[in-house]
C-alpha cells in the first residue's frame, strides 16, 4: 500500500515521472550534528535552488546526496519506470576544481579521463575525441577542446563541468555554484542555459545558489536551509518574501537585490 | 643479458661501456628512468613530492628493522615498511586533524630519526650510508631482473589506473559522482609509489630519490601544453638525464645518482627559462 501510495503521489510530480526523495537524512561529522531532518522530493524538468547562509549545510547537502559523505536517513531514485533504486546516474558539477591550474590538462584530457580506455597520455581515440565535442556543443563551447583547463574563465569552466556532468545524461543533476569568479553576463549565460536543458532532457536539478535575483527567475522551487535543516520551502516567490527568510539573509538579501550587477561581492 | 653485454659492445664501442658494471647500469638506468618520469607527472600534479621524499625516510627504518630481524637483503624489510608508511600517512590525512605537510613531516622525521637510532647503536652507521647516496654501479643482474619484473608490474596497474587517478585529482566529488571509488585510488598510489621508491632506493639514494621522481616531471611541465607531451618530455628528460649522468660520472668518479639529479635540475632551469621567455 506504502509503495503505491508513494508512486501515485510521484505520478503527480509537477512536470516529471521520475523523482528523487530524501527522507529524514542527517549528517554527523566528528560528533557534530551537520545535517537534521532534510526531507525533500526532487521531480524531474525542475529545478529546485538550495539557498541559505554560510554553514547551513548546503554542500554538505549535495555531497551526502553523492555518496561522498556518510548519512544517515534514506534516499530513494524513481525513474520514469516506476522502478525504485538506492543508486541513480548523478550528475556534479562542483564549485572549484582542486586541481593546480598550471598542470597541462586540456579539456580534451579532461573528457578522455571519464571516457578513455587507455591513459590520455597515449593520446586521443577519434570516437573520445567525438563525444567530448558533443559534450561541449551542448553548452556551445566546442572552441575550448584544446585549451588547458586551468586557463580557462570562471564562466568557461563551469560550462565544461555542466558538459562533463550531461555526458551520460543523469536522472539527478547536482549543481554547487562558485560564490565568485563569473561575471554578471556569464551568469545570466549559465542558468539560461541550465533552464533550457532541465526542460529539453527532462532534468532533475538542485543548484545551490547565491544569487537571489537568478533564483527567482530561473527556479521552479526554493529551499531554504537554517540551522542545519530545512527551514522553509516553496515557490521562489513566497520563500524569498518571506520576512523570516529575508531576515536570515539579512544584508545579504538586500545588497543582492540592489547590486545585482556586482554579483560575487554581495554574497 | 650475454645478449644485452654483445648487443652495447656493437653499439657503443667506448671505453666507459666495455666495463660489466657499466652495462648493468645502463640497462638499469633503462628501466628505470622512464618508470620515475611517468610516475613523477601524477605526483607533481598531486604536490605529492614531500610524500616521496618521506618514502625514502621511511626506508631508513625499513633498513634498520631488516638489521634487527637478520634478514641479509634489507629489501623485503623496507618494502614492507614503506608500504605499510603509505598507507599510515594516507589514512592520517584523511583524518584531517592536521595539515597534510605537517602530517608527512612528523611520519618522515619519525621514521629517519628511529632508522639512525638504530643503525647507530654500536657506532656502526657509516657501513650504511651507501643507502643515503645510493651504488648504481654495483647493481647485479640478478637485481635487474627483479628491478625489470617489479616496474612492468608498476607500469601495468598504471596504465589502468592513470584516468581515473587524474579525476580523483581534478575534484574528489567530481570523481565520486562517475562511479569511482576514490579511497581505494588514493591508497593504491601511495602503495605504487612505496613499491617504486624502495626497489630503487639501493641504487639511487634515500637523499635523492624524490628529486628523481619530481625533476622529469617539472621540467617537462614547463614546456608542456597537453597530457600527451607532459609524459613525452617527462620520460624524455628523465631517460636523456639518466644516460648522460651515468657516464659523467664514470669520468668524474662521482656518485650516479647524484650526478643524474644535477643535469635534471639543469633541465629544469633550462625549460623555466624558455618558459620565461616565450611567456
Amino acid at each position: 500500500m506504502k509503495k503505491n501510495f508513494q508512486q501515485e503521489n510521484c505520478r503527480a510530480c509537477v512536470s516529471g515521472l521520475c523523482c528523487t526523495k530524501i527522507i529524514n537524512l542527517g549528517v554527523i561529522r566528528n560528533r557534530e550534528t551537520i545535517l537534521r531532518n532534510i526531507n525533500l522530493h526532487i521531480h524531474c524538468g525542475e529545478l529546485t535552488a538550495l539557498i541559505g547562509p554560510n554553514g547551513a549545510g548546503k554542500t554538505t547537502l549535495l555531497k551526502a546526496i553523492l555518496g561522498e559523505v556518510p548519512h544517515t536517513g534514506k534516499l530513494e531514485f524513481i525513474d520514469s519506470h516506476m522502478k525504485r533504486t538506492s543508486r541513480s546516474l548523478i550528475g556534479y558539477v562542483p564549485q572549484k576544481l582542486d586541481f593546480d591550474t598550471s598542470s597541462p590538462l586540456t579539456v580534451l584530457d579532461f573528457f578522455g579521463t571519464a571516457h578513455a580506455k587507455l591513459p590520455v597520455w597515449f593520446g586521443h581515440s577519434s570516437q573520445v575525441k567525438k563525444r567530448a565535442q558533443n559534450a561541449l556543443a551542448v553548452v556551445q563551447m566546442e572552441h575550448l577542446l584544446n585549451r588547458r583547463l586551468g586557463a580557462l574563465s570562471g564562466g568557461e569552466l563551469q560550462r565544461v563541468l555542466l558538459a562533463m556532468a550531461l555526458d551520460p545524461v543523469p536522472n539527478l543533476l547536482l549543481l554547487d555554484e562558485p560564490v565568485s569568479g563569473i561575471d554578471q553576463s556569464g551568469l545570466l549565460l549559465f542558468y539560461e542555459l541550465v533552464s533550457r536543458l532541465r526542460r529539453e532532457y527532462d532534468l532533475a536539478i538542485i543548484l545551490v545558489s547565491h544569487d537571489l535575483r537568478m533564483i527567482e527567475k530561473y527556479s521552479d522551487r526554493v529551499v531554504f536551509l537554517r540551522d542545519k535543516t530545512i527551514a522553509y520551502s516553496g515557490l521562489p516567490g513566497e520563500v524569498l518574501n518571506n520576512p523570516k527568510v529575508r531576515e536570515t539573509l539579512g544584508l545579504d538579501w538586500e545588497n543582492a537585490l540592489e547590486n545585482g550587477s556586482k554579483r560575487g561581492r554581495s554574497c | 643479458m650475454e645478449l644485452w653485454y654483445n648487443f652495447i659492445d656493437f653499439l657503443l664501442p667506448y671505453s666507459w661501456a666495455k666495463h660489466f658494471f657499466m652495462k648493468n647500469a645502463l640497462l638499469a638506468v633503462l628501466l628505470v628512468t622512464p618508470v620515475f618520469g611517468l610516475l613523477g607527472t601524477m605526483i607533481v600534479n598531486n604536490k605529492m613530492a614531500f610524500f616521496a621524499d618521506s618514502l625514502g625516510h621511511s626506508a631508513l627504518t625499513g633498513i634498520a628493522l631488516g638489521v634487527i630481524i637478520g634478514i641479509k637483503s634489507p629489501l623485503w624489510a623496507v618494502l614492507c615498511f614503506a608500504v605499510l608508511f603509505a598507507l599510515a600517512v594516507v589514512l592520517v590525512k584523511n583524518a584531517q586533524t592536521a595539515s597534510t605537510d605537517t602530517i608527512i613531516g612528523v611520519f618522515s622525521s619519525t621514521a629517519i630519526a628511529l632508522g639512525i637510532v638504530i643503525l647507530s647503536r654500536q657506532g656502526g652507521f657509516s657501513k650504511y650510508s651507501v643507502y643515503l647516496v645510493g651504488d648504481l654501479l654495483s647493481i647485479s643482474p640478478k637485481d635487474i631482473a627483479a628491478l625489470g619484473l617489479i616496474f612492468l608490474v608498476v607500469l601495468f596497474i598504471w596504465v589502468k589506473m592513470f584516468n581515473k587517478l587524474l579525476l580523483v585529482s581534478v575534484n574528489q566529488s567530481l570523481a565520486i559522482s562517475r562511479g569511482i571509488k576514490v579511497r581505494l585510488y588514493e591508497y593504491s598510489f601511495a602503495v605504487l609509489m612505496a613499491l617504486v621508491v624502495t626497489v630503487a632506493i639501493q641504487w639511487v639514494g634515500i637523499l635523492i630519490i624524490s628529486s628523481l621522481l619530481v625533476l622529469p616531471a617539472a621540467a617537462s611541465r614547463n614546456i608542456a601544453n597537453n597530457m600527451q607531451q607532459y609524459h613525452l618530455y617527462s620520460v624524455i628528460f628523465a631517460l636523456f638525464s639518466g644516460l648522460a649522468g651515468l657516464i659523467l660520472s664514470y669520468f668524474w668518479g662521482t656518485a650516479t645518482g647524484a650526478t643524474i639529479v644535477l643535469i635534471l635540475s639543469l633541465c629544469f632551469v633550462l625549460t623555466l627559462a624558455y618558459k620565461l621567455m616565450r611567456n
